[in-house]
């Protein structure tokens, strides 16, 4: 990004492309929800259902060159960074044409073309990968910006304060965006940190940090400029706490004995895509068709995913052992 | 340490009721436990082996930690060199790797440094294994590789009578002892008498005898090694199998027996191949009963590659019953 542009952009066109960018990833994760009851999709699964404004109003603003760390939770960043839907189904289906030839399924969806660093299924353990890819653009005098996405949980974590202090430290061009949805599987936040106030944490590493509603994909995008803007600028970096809820289960094996369904329900209302929606309505800046339209497009490439899954081949089984060295130094079975 | 027998009673059981019921037996026979891990409490744990036991047990006892491995473990140890005997969750062996500078810098020297002046009487339960789909990070076998470590004791109950009997006696013990429970066990039902209580941890078992090889597994490979034993009886071939139980120490005695006996023997480990434990129980073979055996030793462990997501590479990744039977019939010259 070039121009600061603090301001948020408000045209009708650009509205909808947001909506339709949440909506994409509801509805491609419904079908998933649908696909994983079918067992077409099997091991764990973690879905972003109320979350998307995050990765919506975020991964948009980042350029090409740009690198993305993401958690097990990532099906939303992935799609909205443009990893082609049909590659991510395959992947949750375990394809070989899947986005990473089916060896990661749900969790680990990598993507090399646009720089998507996956997908880790160990909390935290993102934190300080990314800070090693921001290093290296920081030694090559690169102005690439490093987004880094972690849960609330991944906070209590060793490997996110040593994260953001050598961040901190060395002045790397990383932004840390802590999608704060209040829970860490059955733990809620106020179990797991002594200060609930997560952006407060930055302080304490002197990072220029900033809290948003994370429901609201417009401020999230808002606070996203003026953060990537800021790290670009800098090359330091910033933190970002975007408050947030998920609405399902924490995966397929989640019963939520830890939560009342009153909470989640509360919670619904305040749906990033229901907020844009209703927004837009008050503002009179959607036509009835609007969304109905939309929906038929993104049922349309789900369809073509979907397709594109099934239509998958598995990897033979003497393929086993690949990809565990760089060239098969070990012959198969050794 | 009785095996508890006396038939009082016979019940319907899960390998994780047992473990439950050994937990909520152990907290409440001493109050000196307590469980602390990820998501033991509120959630009802990962694998619902904790369920309803905070509401039982309260907080004090079922303790929900922070994501903090290395934390909340460095805390179990030094709560145990201070008098409690805690037991430390640390949800599935792919985690415990953000505490294995605690358990190994730790717990497992801390005796030896302080010559002798301090101990740590702390049990760490874990989940271990492959077989969920859940792919190369949450799938790892890493028991054979703590069993390495001198300072600790490795136990992998695979039996009812085990999940339910080898956490008091773990408890007991002075050292740190780490127990596997392999995540394809918590559904295993059976019978287990209603009296089952502390078991001892430093035999190996003998689970079928045979005279024609020996099979020398633990954990969740003893099921698929047992039906790869009744498989091959059916083909008039005996087998003996041998559940490690413990693989620190290890019960040299009880395998140099068997394998003495039927001069040979095959290794089901589903811990990767180079550098297994079934690599050193191969060579304690060779050590101590090479002279006994009338062909060479064989193992069928994980490939050597990280775990894959799709169902059909899980499979073949990991030691399965087939595999098992072409191990035994190489060894016996057998088509
Ligand atoms: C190091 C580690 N410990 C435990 C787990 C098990 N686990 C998976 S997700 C999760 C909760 C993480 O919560 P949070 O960071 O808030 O992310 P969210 O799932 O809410 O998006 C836990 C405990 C894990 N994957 N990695
Ligand atoms: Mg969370």
């Amino acid at each position: 990004m070039t121009a600061p542009a603090e301001k948020p952009r408000l045209s009708r066109e650009h509205m909808l492309d947001l909506l339709k960018q949440m909506i994409r990833i509801r509805r491609f994760e419904d079908k998933c929800y649908e696909l994983y009851t079918q067992e077409k999709i099997r091991g764990f699964m973690h879905l972003y259902d109320g979350e998307e404004a995050v990765a919506v109003g975020i991964i948009p603003l980042l350029e090409k060159r740009d690198r993305i760390v993401a958690t097990y939770r990532e099906h939303g960043q992935a799609l909205v960074r443009g990893v082609p839907m049909t590659t991510v189904m395959a992947e949750m289906y375990g394809k070989q044409e899947g986005c990473s030839h089916g060896r990661g399924g749900s969790m680990h969806l990598f993507d090399q073309a646009t720089n998507f660093y996956g997908g880790n299924a160990i909390v935290g353990g993102g934190l300080p990968l990314s800070i090693g890819l921001a290093l290296a653009d920081h030694i090559q005098r690169s102005d690439i910006v490093t987004t880094c996405f972690f849960g609330d949980g991944a906070v209590a974590e060793g490997e996110f304060h040593e994260s953001m202090n050598l961040a901190a430290l060395w002045g790397l061009p990383v932004l840390f965006v802590c999608e704060n949805n209040l829970y860490a599987m059955g733990t809620a936040l106020a179990i797991s940190e002594s200060e609930t106030n997560i952006q407060q944490k930055a302080a304490c590493y002197r990072m220029a940090s900033e809290a948003v509603d994370g429901m609201d994909v417009i401020a999230v995008e808002a606070a996203g400029r003026r953060a990537i803007h800021a790290v670009r600028e800098s090359g330091k970096p910033y933190f970002l706490e975007c408050r947030t809820y998920r609405f399902r289960a924490h995966s397929m094996f989640d019963a939520q004995l830890y939560r009342d369904k009153a909470e989640v329900d509360a919670w619904r209302k305040k749906g990033p895509i229901m907020h844009l929606q209703g927004w837009l309505q008050a503002n009179q800046m959607i036509h009835p068709e609007d969304v109905p339209h939309m929906e038929a497009d993104i049922d349309a490439e789900i369809a073509e995913a979907i397709a594109f899954a099934e239509a998958g081949t598995w990897e033979p089984v003497e393929q086993l052992t690949r990809f565990t060295y760089a060239e098969s130094i070990f012959p198969a079975n050794r | 340490m009785q095996q508890a027998t006396t038939q009082s009673g016979i019940i319907d059981t899960s390998y994780r009721e047992a473990v439950r019921e050994a937990i909520r037996d152990a907290i409440k026979r001493d109050e000196r436990v307590f469980l602390m891990g990820e998501d033991i409490g509120r959630y009802g744990g990962c694998y619902a082996v904790t369920k309803g036991l905070l509401a039982e047990l309260g907080p004090e006892r079922i303790r929900d930690t922070p994501l903090s491995e290395s934390g909340f473990t460095g805390a179990g140890i030094g709560a145990a060199m201070a008098g409690m005997r805690p037991i430390v969750e640390l949800m599935t062996v792919n985690f415990s790797l953000l505490a294995l500078d605690q358990i190994l810098n730790t717990a497992a020297t801390v005796r030896h440094m302080s010559g002798n002046q301090c101990g740590v009487p702390l049990v760490i339960r874990m989940a271990t294994g492959a077989g969920r789909q859940l792919a190369a990070q949450h799938s790892h076998s890493l028991e054979g590789w703590y069993a390495h470590i001198p300072g600790l004791k490795v136990l992998t109950p695979a039996t009812l009578e085990d999940a339910r009997g080898m956490l008091w006696t773990a408890l007991e013990d002075p050292d740190p002892v780490l127990i596997f429970e392999n995540v394809m066990l918590y559904n295993m039902t059976g019978k287990l008498a209603t009296d089952a209580g502390p078991v001892g941890i430093d035999k190996a078992a003998v689970r079928r005898t045979g005279r024609d090889i020996s099979l020398i597994t633990y954990g969740g490979s003893l099921w698929k090694t047992i039906e790869a034993a009744t498989a091959l009886a059916a083909q008039g071939i005996e087998a003996e199998v041998i559940d490690l139980r413990s693989l620190r120490p290890l019960d040299d005695a009880t395998i140099m027996t068997s394998v003495t006996k039927t001069r040979r023997a095959v290794i089901v480990d589903e811990g990767w191949r180079s550098g297994s434990l079934a690599a050193e129980v191969g060579m304690r073979i060779v050590e101590q009963a090479f002279w006994a055996l009338d062909a060479p030793i064989g193992r069928v462990c994980s490939e050597e590659v990280p775990i894959p997501y799709p169902s059909h590479l899980e499979s073949a990744a990991i030691p399965q019953t087939p595999k098992i039977v072409a191990a035994v019939k190489a060894a016996l010259g057998r088509p």
